[in-house]
């Protein structure tokens, strides 16, 4: 029985392919005009409207709000992005086409220069951001709640609330638990908050027409400087010790010391980068991928063919491998945190 | 390089919403699921723990039985044996008393049977003296039956006390 479900959902996937295979032509020729780094580059980044497709000519798209406070003018706006499509005025805002402020909301001030108003829109990243922290809420309280008038006794949970224990629990005792000795309790809020945001954040994120979050680096920079304030914060004299006056030959401890200084710095900067980094990277290869479909197709449509169902294998496989990688990237960035972490409490010093 | 600048809407936006998910799951989400977790690692190992002495206890009681049983064993084959010897000595006895029991009855009935036999005996001798009394009587009347033979008989008895 299990077998044959498995059989007839291989069926539907395969035929899935094949049909978009066939469809794919259908698709590149309505876009002739076909630039892939603007196409990358979009996706990656942010923008004021949640764009899904275009349907022949006409975008599908959800106009987000826009929230701008104009310092020229000295108050605050609040209106729908569906008025600035196009370059199109409203309110003395429009999108900047060019510039150091391109694709963001921008006034003009009495100088006739542009300038960037103070910008909290809800834009496509923002919104996709508010919906994954309001649903990792919901599952979290959700898993949360089956533990009530639970005792010790009674067994242990199935299904998705059992998923979530096990990673709960692979994260609290193999990465909090191995790497700080002391304050387990301290921590471990922080660091399972950080292990399920960027987990989960990763795997929407690999939803076509989802928002690209854990691969912004606004994002991965509050992650950063979370786990710099927990490190620093807390870190206890013999860690401060060891930054300023450490246990090496005198005339290297000045040294040591500038060394140590610039690495408070440099470990948290390298955990926003790499998490950054390895989703951005991730988004892009898989839409370079994509792009050698339209790519071909603008060149010939017998190559375009037959390189529609190896581009689509490909895609296929580095999907897989993104979600090994948001897994192992919300591992690492864990994990790491953790490890400074430790080093902030050390305990027994000779 | 635009993706390299953090957007400052989108970082409050971040700020906010993180906050919000980190001061909601840290009262309200992770220690309920944590501490379940840790009592039932706790309640899993306490199980273990106690399964292993409890398995260990089992063995010691087995042990215990078996050695129970063997020494029961023993003490039952001692008593059969036992049994078996007591048996043979009251057989044994019985057969001696027994024995003895009988040959003082024979030996009884030996006294009584001479006893007997010298009672008939006497009777005997006496039946037989009364007898040949009688019949002397009866040869002696027989005998005498005339007053010629009484005198003959007279003079050979005279004769022989004479002669004597």
């Amino acid at each position: 029985m299990k077998k044959q479900i498995t059989n007839k959902a291989l069926t539907l996937i395969f035929s899935l392919l094949v049909s978009l295979c066939l469809f794919a032509p259908l698709q590149a020729r309505a876009e002739a005009d076909f630039n892939a780094s603007e196409m990358i580059l979009e996706h990656i980044g942010d923008s004021y409207e949640w764009h899904f497709t275009n349907i022949g000519d006409t975008p599908v798209a959800i106009p987000l709000p826009v929230i701008v406070y104009s310092q020229v003018r000295g108050e605050w706006f609040c209106f729908s992005s569906s008025h600035l499509e196009e370059g199109e005025e409203y309110q003395g805002f429009r999108i900047a086409r060019e510039g150091d402020y391109e694709g963001k909301v921008v006034e003009t001030d009495a100088q006739g220069q542009e300038v960037r108003p103070v910008d909290i829109s809800l834009t496509k990243n923002a919104v996709a951001l508010l919906i994954n922290s309001a649903l990792l809420i919901a599952i979290v309280l959700g898993c949360a709640r089956w533990y009530r008038n639970k005792l010790v006794t009674d067994a242990s949970p199935n299904g998705f609330v059992g998923i979530m224990e096990m990673m709960v629990s692979m994260v609290y005792y193999d990465i909090i638990k191995a790497n700080i000795p002391v304050h387990v309790q301290r921590y471990a809020g922080y660091l399972l908050c950080a292990f399920f945001f960027i987990f989960f954040n990763n795997l929407i994120g690999l939803i076509p027409g989802s928002a690209n979050l854990t691969g912004n680096i606004a994002i991965t920079f509050v992650l950063a400087l979370c786990t710099f304030l927990m490190v620093n914060l807390f870190g206890n004299k013999e860690y401060w010790k060891e930054i300023f006056w450490a246990d090496v030959p005198g005339w290297l401890k000045p040294v040591m010391a500038v060394i140590e200084f610039f690495g408070i710095f440099t470990k948290p900067v390298a955990l926003m980068i790499r998490l950054f980094a390895n989703i951005m990277a991730g988004h892009a290869a898989l839409l370079a991928l994509v792009s050698v479909i339209f790519i071909t197709f603008s060149i010939s449509a017998v190559l375009g063919t037959l390189m529609t169902p190896l581009t689509i294998v490909f895609c296929v496989f580095l999907d897989c491998l993104e979600l090994l990688v948001a897994f192992i990237q919300a591992y690492v960035f864990t994990m790491l945190s953790a490890v400074f972490i430790g080093l902030s409490v050390p305990q027994h010093h000779e | 390089m635009s993706l390299l600048i953090p957007d400052s809407g989108l970082l409050f936006w971040m700020l906010v919403s993180f906050l919000v998910v980190f001061f909601v799951l840290v009262k309200f989400g992770w220690p309920i699921i944590t501490h379940m977790v840790d009592e039932r690692k706790k309640y899993i190992d306490e199980s273990l723990e106690s399964a292993r002495k409890a398995n260990e206890r089992l063995a010691q009681i087995q042990e215990e039985s078996t050695q129970i049983l063997k020494q029961a064993q023993e003490q039952q084959s001692r008593m059969l044996a036992e049994a078996v010897e007591m048996r043979n000595q009251i057989v044994e006895k019985a057969k001696t008393e027994a024995t003895v029991e009988g040959q003082k009855l024979l030996a009884e009935a030996k006294k009584q049977i001479d006893m007997e036999k010298e009672d008939a005996i006497r009777d005997i001798r006496r039946q037989v003296g009364l007898l040949s009394v009688e019949i002397a009587e009866q040869v002696l009347r027989q005998n005498l039956k005339s007053d010629k033979e009484q005198m003959a008989m007279i003079d050979r008895m005279l004769d022989e006390i004479i002669t004597k």
